[in-house]
């Protein structure tokens, strides 16, 4: 039987030999994914692929990532929303990877909000 | 849905909602036979009888943001469309299951598709819960089980990007491994 064996994941381990504990510190940033049928049909399951990968370049500890359902706004999906501490939740609208990765770098990593891409405030 | 891992997805996604805790997917590619099956199980809150009778109207939903739930009704067109069917059991307190076949070389049978995308999206998405895979290509599989990877890598989190990035990477190579194993198909 072909299984994810204990040599795989002690390869994953080494690869990804560093401090990880911190991770389950307080996040100052919450990215949420919205994945009901209307998202995952639109495309977010891609958007979370390039998401994971921008944050695994990045390496901040205090970044969460969630998958949530549909918000009701299923016309403008992919949504991603953006809430950080110090300001208030953004939604953005029909996002690709390409604009994942822009959001990544300029909003949640500088704070730059996107507002071409973004839907609403929250 | 262009691909059935999305319907997985997607269908997952609802025994979340459905306060599930542990989620078993299997999907059985029996191509000798020309049979696909995927099932997803939940330990959800189940679903009462009368929900049950109306499952596949797109107009019947749980949800509360609008009034339209598409997921099975998606998944059971899907199957229907290759002489397959779409079945769900579901016992109120113990958990929904959701099991689609399709005939494997039906015209109209969407590629399964980016399995390991489906599932580290599932895993980095709902951090508190686990998820136990199984794949059989023609007898052979593969499986995984969140629960195991957890307890072997205690200093290790599964919410960790990197891990993820590798995870999904080594699942691939498994999924490929084994669709190549046997008669070159």
């Amino acid at each position: 039987m072909a299984k994810l064996t204990i040599d795989d994941l002690k390869k994953i381990k080494e690869k990804t030999a560093k401090e990880t504990s911190l991770r389950d510190g307080p996040a100052s940033i919450k990215i949420t994914v919205h994945m009901g049928t209307c998202g995952i049909a639109a495309g977010a399951r891609a958007v979370m692929s390039a998401l994971m990968e921008e944050m695994a370049a990045a390496d901040r500890q205090d970044i969460r990532v969630v998958a949530s359902g549909c918000m009701g706004m299923c016309s403008s999906e992919p949504n991603v929303t953006i809430e950080s501490e110090d300001s208030e939740p953004i939604v953005y609208q029909l996002m690709d990877s390409n604009r994942m990765r822009q959001v990544f770098k300029r909003h949640v990593l500088l704070g730059e909000v996107q507002t071409d891409f973004a839907l609403a405030k929250m | 849905m262009r691909e059935l891992s999305l319907h997985i997805l997607d269908i997952v996604e609802n025994g979340i909602t459905a306060g599930g805790d542990c989620i078993r997917i299997e999907v059985d590619e029996a191509r000798k036979k020309d049979q696909l099956k995927i099932v997803i199980r939940d330990n959800g809150h189940g679903m009462p009888v009368e929900k049950m009778k109306n499952i596949n109207d797109p107009f019947i939903t749980s949800r509360t943001t609008r009034r339209v739930g598409l997921g099975l009704s998606l998944l059971a067109a899907a199957a229907e469309r290759c002489d397959g069917t779409l079945r769900v059991d579901s016992q109120p307190g113990k958990g929904t299951e959701v099991s689609a076949t399709f005939r494997y070389n039906h015209i109209d049978r969407a590629p399964i598709g980016d399995i390991a995308a489906t599932l580290t999206t599932l895993i980095i998405g709902n951090p508190g819960i686990d998820f136990v895979y199984s794949h059989w290509i023609d007898g052979k599989d593969f499986s995984l089980d969140t629960r195991e990877i957890r307890s072997e890598m205690a200093d290790l989190s599964l919410s960790d990007p990197v891990v993820i990035y590798h995870l999904t990477e080594s699942i691939r190579s498994a999924l490929k491994a084994l669709a190549s194993s046997e008669g070159g198909a």
